[in-house]
């Protein structure tokens, strides 16, 4: 069996094992601005975001900027109204292909590159973050962390199924270089950060 | 007082004898006890970096025996003291070889770290660029690789500042290889002279007279190029200047 | 196997007929090289971080076995389905006896360099099936007939103008189309129609935790996610060496990755699978294809380390102009020149040639892979199991001798300096690489022995 052989001629090949390095200490070099960094760094990958004083700020400016749209999903209920439907689940993801605007809640910002941290029971269903046209993600200020070891340390042991770090709009550069927004996924961002 | 062993690499002695002058004279002028140890033919790299390593041992033997008595072995050329650094070995005497390994230097890192040279008494009023040859640079550490984040310093940069009346010419791509290689120039003919070409340009585009640089063997490639291209640019090792006026 | 037709000299001697297009593509990589620099500077630990990625990865392959062990324990528990497969046929027949399980013939498939080292399309269209590749630069050169031509930019060799011909062709693009964003937009809506009826999606993998059984999946298009969550059957190909021993580790490589590759902060995406969406099913397929051989080479095993950035061959200046396609191998540059000759030394044995040891694709490289010290090894390796051309071993015995004896050196040089012979000036007619493009050197007067001789002694 191949398994069995790959793993006799590794043991046979690898090694004397080679300790791990102290992990990166997480005191850092340079004290980050945490919002004004992740500001910055959201807006240099094609991101937009909005910083309000309070939760209830976010629901006009959603209105505002996608009132033209026709089908907007939320999966935080606290921004569900008329205008902005409540997610429903449909186990088949194909029903998602129309999605106009999804809206989650995260509860993990990286300062250093601007990525949100959502799982799977944040987003209502695996494909919705991606096959929407628009994203937008509501993050407290508090969540905020300098940067990915910082991350990782917050993620810790945390089960989930399903998990993903998403920086700014889907993009490809792949035509000589030139930076386009909206691959194949959501052609925006649009992110709220509340105090 | 310490004595200094002169390599003068085969290239050099055959084709640039005017940087090998340079290189006697200037340690000379420092005041050092200064030999060429008439024996010596090649470091044996031009063999090994083609594959053939395992041919360089009668090389090897000879470049021992010639230079195992001095106290420091200075050369003009970082890419062959490199490869001596790196690869020097003899089956007869590898424990003098291992000394020779560490006793070898290039003219550049020789006068900065060692002889810790201040104030040079030269004089060369042009317009300069300095070419980085990557086995120095990336090698023997002459100057900060532009990959690294980290603090910049120039060893070879820091000499020519006391140059007098020298101008230092900024480069686009401060430390990008002119595509000399060794047997890479022949083997790959077409990448080695648009390589070469690139790296002349960058140059001309900013105005020098002459590029220097602590190996002559780039040079004579950067050379090669700028007279089939009729340039007026003269290609000198670092040497040559800090030996001038 | 079989000798190549063509050499990485030959190869880029064709790529060089076009010094336009060379100086377009040696400028559009060194642009990315400067993107990278940006971006490595603005983090102060960097060098650091390098150095913890190089050694997270030592402990990785120093008990790679252990790691695999607990990965597959994790990821079965996780309900993932674990194949091995000890070379790349069998990698393909695995894939193509879970898409016949399911009867589905048609797959789209997210960028993953070990099929393109498998030559899975290839196989799956002999089979029969249709494979479409969803990352835009994959899809480009897949309906140009070509291969990538780069790991993270597969189509970085083509202009607009020609990407422009090819939706013509294939998409039904207005003929003439060259802008970039029209041309996007064409392929999302094509692929888009694609996610949407494949019922299988394969995707490569970055990373896998030995610690959890999850695996990580970097993509800045999506097209990896649209893939795997419209589709019934995922199957992710790694190669064994993907295998880092915690989660806690993507810290530290998912703050290099990008980085080096784009000069991105991070790729948009970084996607974590653990466990197969309610009603999928998710199979994983662990890859030999000669790494178990590698890891058994001391010289050559810390290239086992690679995490594909592309970084080495952004900053080649060999790469940079000669093309990705000169390298003959389903990964070029730096990395493909240490990684090709494991597997065919014959084929493969111009590549670590490919190279002026210049030695700026291991100061880039973030796991501080020493690929240059590798190609100097590679050379030796080759040479001494006899795959160097017989010119030049006559020529290297020739020169050998007379560098090794004094006495004929200098006779030799009297003769007519004898280096000219053979370092590689022989005589000025358009025959002599070095002369073809390039002036001799003027020959002095006298040798420097000569001159020290009358001067000094
Ligand atoms: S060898 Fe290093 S630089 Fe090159 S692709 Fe691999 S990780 Fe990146």
């Amino acid at each position: 069996m191949s398994r069995d052989k790959i793993l006799a001629a590794l043991r046979q090949n690898q090694p004397e094992l080679v300790p791990l390095p102290a992990a990166m200490p997480l005191e850092r070099v340079e004290i980050l601005e945490l919002q004004a960094k992740f500001k910055a760094m959201a807006e240099g990958i094609g991101s937009t975001v909005h910083l309000v004083d309070e939760f209830a700020a976010i629901h006009p400016l959603i209105t505002a900027r996608f009132s033209g749209e026709k089908r907007i999903v939320s999966t935080i209920k606290e921004l569900v109204s008329a205008g902005i439907p409540a997610f429903e689940f449909d186990s088949d993801p194909h029903s998602y292909e129309d999605v106009d605007v999804a809206i989650f809640k995260s509860n993990l910002g990286v300062a250093e590159n601007s990525a949100l941290w959502l799982t799977e029971d944040q987003m209502g269903i695996r494909v919705l973050p991606f096959i929407t046209q628009h994203i937008v993600m509501v993050v407290p200020l508090s969540a905020i962390v300098p940067d990915m070891h910082t991350a990782y340390q917050k993620i810790g042991e945390a089960e989930y199924d399903f998990g993903t770090f998403i920086a700014g709009p889907s993009k490809t550069a792949d035509i000589e270089q030139s930076l386009i927004l909206g691959a194949h996924g959501p052609r925006s961002m649009t992110i709220f950060i509340y105090a | 007082m310490k004595r200094v062993g002169l390599f003068i690499p085969c290239y050099v002695d055959q084709f640039y004898p005017n940087a090998g002058i340079a290189t006697y004279q200037l340690l000379k002028k420092l005041g050092l006890d200064v030999t060429y140890p008439t024996g010596q033919t090649c470091c044996g790299q031009p063999m090994a970096n083609s594959g053939f390593e395992h041919l360089t041992q009668d090389c090897n033997q000879l470049f021992v025996d010639n230079f195992a008595e001095f106290d420091y072995i200075v050369s003009p050329s970082g890419s062959c003291v490199l490869h001596v650094k790196e690869h020097l070995h003899t089956e007869k005497s590898e424990e003098k070889a291992a000394a020779v390994r560490t006793k070898v230097y290039e003219l550049v890192e020789f006068l900065v770290d060692i002889l810790q040279v201040k104030n040079l008494k030269a004089k060369f009023p042009h317009k300069v660029g300095l070419h980085q040859s990557c086995h120095g640079q990336r090698g023997l550490l002459l100057t900060q690789m532009s990959e690294l984040v980290a603090p910049y310093f120039s060893k070879p940069q820091q000499l020519l500042a006391q140059v007098e009346g020298l101008e230092l010419i900024d480069l686009k791509r401060e430390d990008e290889c002119c595509g000399f290689g060794g047997t890479f120039c022949v083997v790959e003919e077409a990448v080695s002279v648009k390589m070469g070409k690139d790296r002349v340009k960058d140059h001309l585009v900013n105005g020098a007279e002459y590029i220097t640089g602590a190996d002559m063997s780039c040079l004579m490639h950067m050379e090669g190029i700028l007279k089939r291209e009729n340039s007026k640019v003269k290609v000198l090792h670092i040497a040559e200047i800090l030996n001038a006026g | 196997m079989s000798a190549p037709t063509k050499t990485h000299p030959e190869l880029s001697a064709v790529f060089n007929k076009d010094e336009e297009r060379v100086n377009w593509h040696d400028e559009t990589l060194w642009w990315i090289r400067q993107k990278r620099d940006k971006s490595a500077n603005s983090i102060p630990e960097w060098e650091v971080l390098r150095e913890k990625a190089s050694q997270i990865k030592s402990n990785a392959l120093s008990n790679l076995a252990g790691y695999l062990v607990s990965f597959e324990e994790k990821a079965k528990a996780n309900g993932i389905i674990v194949h091995w497969a000890a070379d790349a046929q069998e990698h393909n027949q695995i894939v193509h006896q879970i898409l016949q399980k399911h009867g589905i013939r048609q797959l789209v498939k997210s960028k993953s360099m070990l099929t393109e080292e498998c030559h899975l399309n290839e196989y799956l269209e002999k089979q029969g099936l249709e494979v479409i590749d969803s990352d835009l630069g994959e899809r480009i050169v897949q309906l140009a007939k070509e291969p990538p031509s780069h790991i993270v930019l597969p189509c970085i060799h083509k202009k607009k103008e020609e990407i422009g011909d090819l939706f013509h062709q294939y998409l039904g693009v207005a003929a003439g189309t060259s802008d970039p964003q029209i041309l996007t937009e064409a392929a999302r809506v094509h692929l888009r129609e694609t996610f949407l009826t494949r019922k299988a999606a394969l995707t490569g993998v970055n990373f896998a935790i030995a610690e959890t059984g999850e695996f990580v999946v970097c993509t800045n298009e999506g097209n990896a996610d649209m893939g795997a969550h419209l589709a019934d059957v995922h199957i992710a190909c790694m190669g064994i060496e993907k295998i880092i021993p915690k989660r806690k580790h993507l810290g530290v490589f998912l703050r290099l990755l990008a980085r080096s590759a784009t000069g991105q902060p991070i790729t948009t995406y970084s996607s974590h699978f653990k466990k197969p969406r309610a009603g999928q099913e998710m199979h994983l397929v662990l890859v030999d294809n000669g790494r178990t051989i590698q890891m058994g080479r001391e010289d050559f095993r810390a290239s086992l380390k690679c995490i594909r950035c592309g970084a080495c061959m952004n900053t080649c200046p060999v790469y940079r102009r000669s093309g990705g396609h000169s390298y003959h191998n389903a990964i070029s540059g730096p990395i493909g020149a240490i990684l090709a000759p494991n597997l065919d030394r014959e084929k493969y044995a111009d590549l670590p040639f490919a190279s002026t040891l210049c030695g700026s694709c291991t100061n880039v490289c973030p796991v501080k892979i020493d690929i240059h010290q590798q190609l100097y090894k590679w050379r030796q390796v080759i040479v001494q199991e006899g795959y160097a051309t017989s010119a030049k071993k006559m020529s290297m015995k020739i020169m050998n001798y007379t560098l090794s004896s004094p006495g004929v050196y200098r006779t030799a040089g009297k003769a007519g300096r004898w280096v000219l012979k053979y370092i590689p000036f022989a005589v000025n007619n358009h025959f002599n690489p070095w002369y073809k493009q390039r002036d001799m050197p003027e020959v002095p007067k006298e040798s420097f022995g000569e001159w020290y001789k009358k001067n000094v002694k």
